[in-house]
């Protein structure tokens, strides 16, 4: 990742960016997953009044602890740096940007810490339903965060519920639930949930495989990984379909990015979902090669039209219709988009210059033109190509999202078929006999990290140069610094980052070892 | 309801609500001054251990309230947001590298192969503590005497000094808020370990300690407010939105706004109850004395910085780009929606304030932290 790095200040600030979401993607996901499956054990020892369902509870209780105060301190920096990496960005959209955050602290972050307190301590201080009750509500403050995020980011991706002011020179929300129940947030918010839940529960499975292994806390290990099994088996099916919602919504508001997850630099009709390929490499975009742009490709045929548009013969574009426009089918070129998009930012400008000269008759004039439907269909909405100096930068790193994305849906798919296998190992009562079963799942674990890290990928490496899609790229949002300070915030980062995730793993790895004491088998 | 206030109306409503956020947050600092006194207040490892445990069951309203500080003030007043968080960089992230650590700190302490000891990570609590403290209150003073950045038509900040913030300790009046939040802070820490540690020797040196802490809050918190109230404002035309410099603005606010004149004497006189409990009484009501004070106090200094027509952030770069509540804020439509989900504040509050007493409901002993399975 250094590599790719140009040392600019621009890129020093996405790599800083990436860092702390990456540290904080790396511990996010198993609160996400491990307070709800902490609940349904809970719910079993408050139902069966079972002593050893409790001491399970307490067991997977200790690990999340550890696990969770890292994604706090890494949260609380992601939340700081749009101000003080993105300053550009946070003015240009905060009116938006800023009331999920707002409404995440207010009503996520202080229903988890505070009941998270009675999780911990409350055992002999409240009664068995309110310490029950707790633990549910800090499942559900954890989801409820980062249903919140995700709005956020997933308006990153298709602005809507906003209009531009020409006066403050930033995006205004109109209408809150536009933003909130966008198609993209509400999908955006499921699948990534559901990828938390999966990893929490190949966790789960994988730590009492571990004990199985061992041959300690056999019973403990048993019960842990049916309720785990069933909430993975049931998120995989949830995250497939959530999936395939989001093909569909690409094709509409991120075409770019849907052809460098698919490799398809020239688009046509009824084309098909690439299942394993190799990219060829490709100097820039030399000409039409009619999709053959791979040394090996395996694909379903016509199933990328059929996910993306409904019909198996829609006509999916490519990279280069994207760039150099198809008027066959109403696509405009990147150079027009550009002109289009200085266009309106000369507007602006017109209209700052009016304003300082006192010419009000020019400047109502240039005013009304943000709110007519026509300049804002026609010119506003490409307001970021402005920015674009060379048609090539709107091409996202094609490999990268091609290869995240295919590996991301292949292991998506293996995990189904692990937690079938899990069920079928739970159903005929031999988990305890399979070693290779529990060796198969503890090295499941870190591949259910690598493919939530890979959704990232793809998510904000593909929709490159963009930070607001079609509305600011990446490169103007970021603050007025000087690479050099950052270069040297990004290490100290990467220092104290490391240092805890280190201080975590081998934290969590005694306690594991130390297993849920006496209880449970 | 909200929909039919004038956008000032929305700005004032919001400058209350950032502000009571604000007083809140260093009420809850008494956790951060608390760490710095782990070692004064605890000699042996037990001590100690019930001293964190205690702290430690609260850090994350700390925490959380910092957040929400944050995301309030982006929601609310983006155009500081950018400006301030994008320019006093250096001051910023030394801030956000104190609470990294300290949210680690308390789980990761007593856990067996934590990699870097205990010592450590209790070091990691004193840098949270001292240094957070002052910081935060440095920063909090750049409210009051200013700071270097400059805006342009289109809003696009600008820091004007390489130091990115760090000039700001240059200022004595800076200083002197930064050293009163931390010496405040260890006096709550000092009143919390009174309200909720059942322990004689921890007793005896809390009531010492408060002394120690009593004499610099004193001597920093009156200077900070005595050159407050004779020092020149920021203040802006809300007709032309021109900025200006008047004399005594921050003490003619609090003649404009006899209520928040009310709040700071009230505030300052239930501290000063407080520390006359703490030092000659044997009460554990201090804690409460201290810091509702603490809140009415932060409350009415935030209220004297941002309204009545007064900069907020002020530039002592360019006085005409200094940040005001009219020029900096979201739109009406935003502060609108927003104000709908500050409703379910009180809400927020009460079940806080349930869950606490539930498990506050006796102090922390020896023989709990015997017991108990959850150690900090």
């Amino acid at each position: 990742m250094i590599d790719a790095i140009d040392f600019s200040l621009v890129n020093w600030s996405r790599g800083q960016f990436a860092l702390t979401a990456f540290y904080h993607w790396f511990f996010v996901p198993l609160t996400l997953g491990i307070t709800f499956i902490i609940a349904i054990m809970e719910t079993i020892y408050v139902r069966t009044g079972d002593e050893g369902w409790k001491k399970i509870t307490k067991f997977w209780m200790t690990l999340f602890g550890i696990n969770f105060a890292i994604g706090i301190a890494t949260g609380l920096i992601m939340e700081f740096e749009f101000g003080t990496n993105w300053s550009n960005y946070s003015w240009f959209v905060g009116d938006i940007f800023g009331a999920p955050l707002a409404i995440e602290g207010i009503m996520a972050f202080f229903l988890e810490s505070t009941f998270i307190a009675v999780m911990f301590f409350g055992w002999n201080k409240v009664s068995k339903k309110f310490h029950l009750l707790s633990t549910w509500l800090v499942a559900t403050g954890a989801s409820l965060s980062a249903l919140w995020i995700l709005v956020a980011n997933a308006w990153m991706q298709y602005p809507v519920g906003m209009q531009f002011n020409p006066d403050t020179a930033r995006n205004e929300m109109v209408s809150f639930w536009d933003i909130l129940l966008s198609p993209v947030a509400v999908n955006k918010f499921l699948h990534t949930i559901s990828s938390g839940y999966i990893l929490a529960s190949i966790f789960v499975i994988g730590v009492s495989a571990w004990f199985l292994l061992q041959k300690r806390n056999i019973m403990f290990a048993r019960r842990s990984i049916v309720v785990a099994a069933i909430f993975g088996f049931l998120s995989s099916l949830h995250i497939i379909a959530t999936g395939d919602g989001s093909a569909r919504q690409l094709a509409k508001i991120q075409p770019m990015k849907l052809a460098a997850m698919e490799g398809l630099y020239k688009g046509y009709e009824g084309v098909g979902l690439v299942v394993i390929g190799v990219l060829a490499p490709r100097e820039e975009y030399p000409g039409i090669n009619d999709g053959k742009d791979f040394y090996l490709r395996i694909e379903i045929p016509k199933l990328l039209s059929y996910m993306s548009f409904g019909s198996s013969n829609a006509f999916v574009p490519g990279i280069l219709d994207l760039v150099d426009g198809n008027s066959e089918r109403g696509i405009l070129s990147a150079s027009e988009k550009i002109e289009r998009g200085k266009y309106a930012r000369d507007v602006l400008r017109e209209l700052k210059e009016a304003k300082e000269k006192g010419d009000m008759m020019r400047y109502e004039t240039l005013k009304a033109k943000f709110t007519d439907e026509n300049f804002k269909d026609e010119y506003f909405r490409y307001f970021g190509y402005g920015y674009i100096d060379d048609p090539g930068r709107l091409i996202p790193n094609v490999p990268l999202s091609f290869y995240s994305f295919r590996l991301m849906v292949s292991l998506g798919f293996y995990f189904l078929l692990f937690f079938i296998l899990t069920l079928i190992l739970v159903y005929t009562r031999t988990l305890e006999k399979r070693k290779w079963f529990q060796l198969l799942a503890l090295f499941t674990i870190p591949l259910a990290y690598l493919a939530t890290m890979l959704g990232w990928t793809v998510a904000e490496m593909g929709r490159q140069p963009w930070v607001i899609q079609d509305l600011m790229p990446t490169f103007s949002a970021v603050s007025n610094l000087d690479a050099a300070t950052v270069q040297v915030t990004f290490w100290l980062f990467v220092i104290i980052f490391t240092a805890l995730l280190i201080a975590e793993v081998k934290i969590m790895t005694k306690q594991i070892k130390i297993g849920p004491n006496e209880g449970g088998n | 309801m909200f929909e039919n206030l004038s956008h000032l109306a929305l700005q004032q409503y919001w400058w209350v609500i950032i502000s009571l956020l604000a007083s809140f947050l260093v009420f809850l600092m008494f956790v951060q001054g608390g760490q710095t006194l782990i070692y004064r207040l605890g000699k042996a490892p037990v001590e100690k251990t019930m001293l964190v445990n205690a702290l430690g069951r609260k850090w994350e309203f700390t925490f959380t309230t910092l957040v929400t500080f944050g995301g309030a003030f982006f929601a609310s007043f983006p155009l500081f947001y950018a400006t301030s968080f994008g320019g006093a960089y250096w001051v910023w992230m030394a801030i956000l590298f104190c609470f990294i650590i300290q949210a680690i700190a308390y789980e990761f302490r007593s856990k067996p192969n934590n990699f870097l000891g205990q010592k450590t990570y209790d070091i990691f609590l004193f840098i949270n503590g001292a240094l957070g403290t002052i910081l935060i209150g440095t920063a909090v003073g750049t409210f009051f005497n200013g700071a270097m950045f400059s805006v342009n038509e289109l809003n696009s900040s600008q820091w004007e000094t390489s130091y990115r913030g760090l000039e700001a300790v240059l200022n004595l009046h800076n200083l002197a808020l930064g050293f009163t939040v931390f010496f405040l802070a260890r006096i709550l820490g000092i009143f919390y370990f009174i309200r909720n540690v059942e322990d004689e020797n921890i007793y005896t040196r809390s009531k010492k300690h408060l002394l120690y802490n009593t004499i610099p809050f004193l001597v920093f918190f009156l200077a900070f407010l005595i050159r407050l109230l004779l020092k020149d404002g920021f203040a802006y035309n809300p007709e032309t939105g021109e900025v200006s410099m008047v004399s005594f603005k921050y003490f003619n606010n609090l003649i404009s706004m006899p209520l928040v004149f009310i709040f700071l004497i009230s505030g300052v006189i239930l501290v000063l109850y407080a520390l006359y409990t703490g030092l000659f009484a044997r009460s554990i009501r201090g804690f409460y004395f201290a810091g509702t004070g603490t809140v009415l106090v932060v409350f009415s200094l935030f209220l004297i910085a941002g309204l009545n027509h007064t900069c907020y952030y002020p530039s002592i770069f360019d006085l005409q780009s200094s940040l005001n509540i009219e020029n900096s804020s979201s739109s009406h439509y935003t502060l609108t929606a927003m104000s709908y989900v500050s409703l379910i504040i009180p809400f927020v509050l009460a079940y806080i304030v349930y869950a606490w007493s539930a498990i506050n409901k006796k102090k922390i002993n020896a023989s709990e932290m015997e017991n108990e399975p959850h150690l900090y």
